[in-house]
């Protein structure tokens, strides 16, 4: 295998890693931009989304198991999100630090549950058939490289969420509420738009994204009670360097983060590429400390 | 009047404390002795959390810096002259480290677990809140730091033992570590740095300093445009949390002869905060209280339902933020609260609360 | 014609492409009051925000008794003597009212001089002082928070005066004031006028008549006029300018 083989495989493994931190971290992003609260049982959602994938293609054979996973999972990740919103993070209003404490609560309640119900040792999906193999490049520059069909879909999907979510905010009702909320709460209150079902609404929506990115996940890696944890710290840092509630900020945030932790990973070990990636946050916050796309507005201006 | 209650309470405490050796049992001692070895961390997270505003997932990490450099010194201090630590052998090292020699002295190995941690924390507070990232977004960088903390622990095996950490220590300044009159002694040196501890943090919430750092906590930009330059107060604030986290991680070494990654990490920090915050995070009585609290309940919890103790810190943690966010010492504030609505004086008493009312605001 | 105080100085302030400040020019003397007016949108708020380092000019200079202060931190700007209040009152609801102006008298700002305990006597005097001359003597140890929106406004008002700023910068200090305290707070500005400068922003033509003062009229981040009230409300370009707010002027 080349040179050149070797780093566009880190690419392509960077650029897989990328899409699922974007999926996780895009309900992240867009509740924080739009009610200043971070889930600290966001991976928790990652998790139930796994789980409940693996539920899924244990009921369900056939061609249709695994589409029905990927429903599941965002749904069932998606109304657990919405009661957490209803029961916790609601009361919290105005008080992020504490949100964080309370979600940190439900996050460990959330994996002390699947661990009593499924065991410390990871399940794993199935993936379907027509993900089996890869696409093997044999000649030229690029020979040796091997791209698994099940990371090719993850990408796939990531991309077509992403898609969504973008013709959601721009051109649905409920986008515009949102991207009203986000402008100046008070104001969208003041013109009748329901707040609190936008927080809703938006909340349930990204962790149930987080569901998603789970049962994409359990494609590749045993889900393990603490699977969301490991990933979650990274879609934290993903919202650090992607600023303030802004799609494209997250997603390039999460290429970056995805990108560098495949590409120092050539070079060092995976867990020095953790330190790396915290030292390369810390000195990008002295730079672009609002995130990489930060909308100066009248709202923010006022101290 | 209220003064007065405080300071007896405080008394009280300090008296079972001091008289604990004569009424526990060895092994509840050494409990407690571990446990108020964690209480000075708690009140260094207190000061920047309480008083400060600034909630670190990541304390430790200032601890296991403490903790670790203590416990190289321990290390050293057993080995025959020129030999290596097991971990190091195993791991084909054949030479000591130089950063690993200098903790030999005990003098530098005292320095180091006061200094470094100290810089460590002022260095990290110092980039983050000179450019105003504050907030939920510290909090995130601190967990990441103590996650990359841990995992770069366990991946160095050849420097820092790895997964296992460092144990077997033998000696600590000559006296052997597992004599009783030992652990005796080592109880009394921790209650003596905790008071000390308490008493400074008592004096630095009284300073000009304690008062900027409240009002920095309630509004960062109003103070701002007063002159004053929040990002000094906020890093020096951290940085002396940071540093009684390093005192506090040593003192929990010489106590439990052993540090290892486990007890750095994410969840050990947040277990800090927990404590912390069942206390009441700005009553510095109420977090060694919690600290005290939630370790023996720790410790019960999980030798009896070994599995309960992550429900039981999960539940923990949502009850004490949505119901009693001032923790344990919020109670007797409640309580007044309670009696003088009942006797509908509320409206009179409203107007002269304590200064430092501390529910958070943004 | 002495030197002014503050000199700001064709500055030019931009947020995402639009000029929020225009080649904005301003100079104040010492121990003077000036009057911003402008239309919603005029640039009043930004220029304070200018003045005062927390909005950074892309063109232009601020010079502050001979030295320029253009891309200086806020705090170092303050420290120089320059103090703002906010419109929405700025101050720290959980601190009491002597607390709050307490911070704001405080000599010593440095981060390594705040470690002491109790205040020195030529703070305590002068908080005491700022309690009268705002009139909060009697509500000294209640909250900030509690105060009516009166004397929030004055409390802040007096943490500028605390802060013992030769530039004062006032923005809205009579907002959602009854007429009677608006009247006060004017009679209070004209006092502070003989010892410090002040750069008023308000909207309320009979408040601004009241602090009988010249006055700049703003409009697209540039400045329009300055003269006094009554050359103001006889200039027909100001009258267009306002459009609707043509009524309030002439009324007021």
């Amino acid at each position: 295998m080349g040179h050149a083989a070797i780093i566009a495989g880190q690419g392509f493994n960077g650029v897989s890693l990328a899409s699922i931190l974007l999926l996780t971290a895009l309900g992240l992003a867009l509740s924080f931009g739009l009610m200043n609260v971070i889930n600290m049982a966001h991976g928790e959602m990652l998790m139930v989304g796994g789980y409940l994938s693996f539920l899924a293609t244990k009921m369900v054979h056939g061609p249709l198991a695994f589409p029905f996973a990927l429903l599941l999972s965002f749904a069932g990740a998606a109304l657990l999100g919405a009661l957490l919103e209803v029961t916790v993070i609601r009361w919290l209003y105005g008080r992020p630090l504490d949100t964080l404490l309370a979600t940190w609560g439900v996050s460990l309640i959330l994996q002390q549950a699947a661990r009593s119900l499924f065991g410390a040792i990871g399940v794993e999906v199935v993936a379907p058939h027509w993900l089996e193999g890869s696409v093997s490049i044999e000649h030229g520059l690029l020979a040796g490289l091997s791209m698994p069909y099940v990371r090719i879909f993850i990408i796939l999907l990531t991309v077509a969420v992403l898609g969504l979510l973008m013709v959601f905010i721009a051109r649905t009702r409920w986008g515009l509420y949102l991207r009203a909320v986000h402008q100046d709460r008070e104001m969208a209150q003041a013109l009748g738009v329901n707040t609190r079902w936008v927080d809703l609404v938006v909340f349930s929506m990204g962790t149930g994204v987080a569901g998603l990115a789970g049962a994409a996940l359990a494609l590749i890696a045993p889900v393990t009670p603490t699977v969301g944890q490991s990933y979650v710290v990274y879609a934290f840092l993903v919202v650090i360097v992607g600023g303030l509630g802004s799609l494209f900020g997250t997603t390039l945030a999460a290429l970056l983060v995805g990108l560098f932790s495949a590409g120092v990973q050539m070079f060092t070990s995976i867990s020095l590429a953790d330190v790396w990636l915290l030292v390369l946050v810390i000195l990008f916050i002295q730079f672009r400390p609002k995130g990489i796309i930060y909308q100066r507005s009248r709202a923010m201006k006022e101290a | 009047m209220k003064k007065w209650s405080a300071l007896s309470l405080d008394i009280v405490l300090l008296a079972a404390l001091a008289l604990a050796p004569l009424y526990l049992s060895a092994y509840h001692l050494s409990l407690l002795g571990r446990f108020l070895a964690l209480a000075v961390l708690s009140l260094g997270i207190s000061v920047i959390w309480g008083w400060g505003g600034i909630l670190s997932l990541g304390q430790g990490v200032f601890w296991g810096l403490g903790a670790y450099v203590l416990a190289m010194h321990l290390k050293l201090t057993g080995l025959a002259p020129g030999d290596l630590p097991d971990f190091m052998m195993w791991s084909g090292l054949d030479h000591l480290p130089a950063w690993w020699k200098i903790f030999e002295h005990p003098a530098v190995a005292i320095a180091g677990v006061v200094v470094i941690p100290t810089i460590a924390g002022g260095l990290l507070a110092w980039l983050v809140f000179n450019r105003r990232v504050s907030g939920v977004y510290f909090s995130l960088l601190t967990q990441a730091l103590a996650l990359a903390f841990s995992t770069l622990l366990i991946s160095q095996q050849a420097y820092t033992g790895g997964f296992n950490g460092l144990t077997d220590f033998s000696t600590i300044l000559g006296h052997p570590m597992i004599d009783p009159g030992f652990q005796r002694n080592i109880y009394w040196i921790t209650l003596g740095v905790l008071v000390l501890a308490s008493i400074a943090c008592r004096w630095l919430t009284h300073t000009a300093f304690g008062r900027v750092l409240v009002a920095i906590r309630d509004g960062e930009s109003r103070v701002r445009f007063l002159g004053y330059h929040p990002a000094a107060y906020k890093t020096i604030a951290f940085a002396f949390g940071a540093m009684l986290a390093g005192i506090s991680g040593a003192l929990y070494v010489v106590h439990v002869g052993v540090i290892s990654p486990a007890m750095v990490g994410v969840i050990p920090s947040i277990e800090m905060v927990i404590a912390v915050a069942v206390g009441g995070r700005s009553s510095l009585t109420g977090v060694v209280l919690g600290t005290l609290l939630v370790n023996f309940g720790k410790d019960w919890i999980s030798s009896a339902m070994p599995e309960m103790w992550q429900l039981a810190m999960g539940a923990l943690f949502i009850l004490v933020v949505t119901a009693l966010p001032q923790g344990l010492a919020g109670i007797p504030g409640l309580v007044e609260k309670l009696v003088l609505w009942s006797k509908g004086k509320r409206e009179a008493k409203m107007a002269d609360q304590p200064a430092i009312a501390l529910v958070e605001k943004d | 014609m002495g030197t002014p105080l503050l000199s700001v100085e064709n500055v030019t302030v931009s947020f995402n492409g639009f000029n929020a400040l225009d080649g904005m020019s301003l100079h104040l003397m010492p121990t003077s009051i000036r009057v911003l007016i402008g239309p919603n949108g005029a640039g009043k708020s930004t220029l304070l925000d200018t003045i005062i380092g927390h909005v950074r000019p892309s063109a232009g200079r601020v010079v502050f008794k001979g030295h320029e202060i253009t891309r200086m931190d806020e705090y170092k700007i303050v420290r120089r003597g320059i103090c703002r209040k906010f419109q929405a009152p700025g101050i720290l609801d959980n601190l009491t009212v002597a607390e709050n102006l307490n911070l704001a008298a405080r000599r010593h700002r440095e981060c390594w001089r705040s470690f002491s305990v109790g205040l020195n006597k030529e703070v305590r005097a002068q908080v005491e002082r700022v309690l009268t001359l705002v009139g909060l003597n009697d509500r000294k140890h209640a909250l900030a928070g509690q105060l009516s929106h009166g004397q929030k406004q004055w409390l802040e008002i007096g943490m500028v005066v605390a802060s013992d700023a030769e530039l004062l910068l006032l923005d809205e200090p009579a907002a959602g004031m009854s007429h009677d305290e608006s009247a006060q707070t004017a009679a209070l500005i004209r006092e502070l006028a003989k010892q410090h400068s002040l750069l008023v922003i308000d909207h309320d033509m009979a408040f601004v008549d009241q602090l009988d003062a010249p006055v700049s009229v703003m409009h697209m981040g540039r400045m329009l006029r300055e003269g006094t009230l009554e050359e103001i409300r006889n200039d027909p370009q100001i009258a267009a300018v306002y459009l609707g707010r043509v009524k309030e002027v002439s009324v007021a």
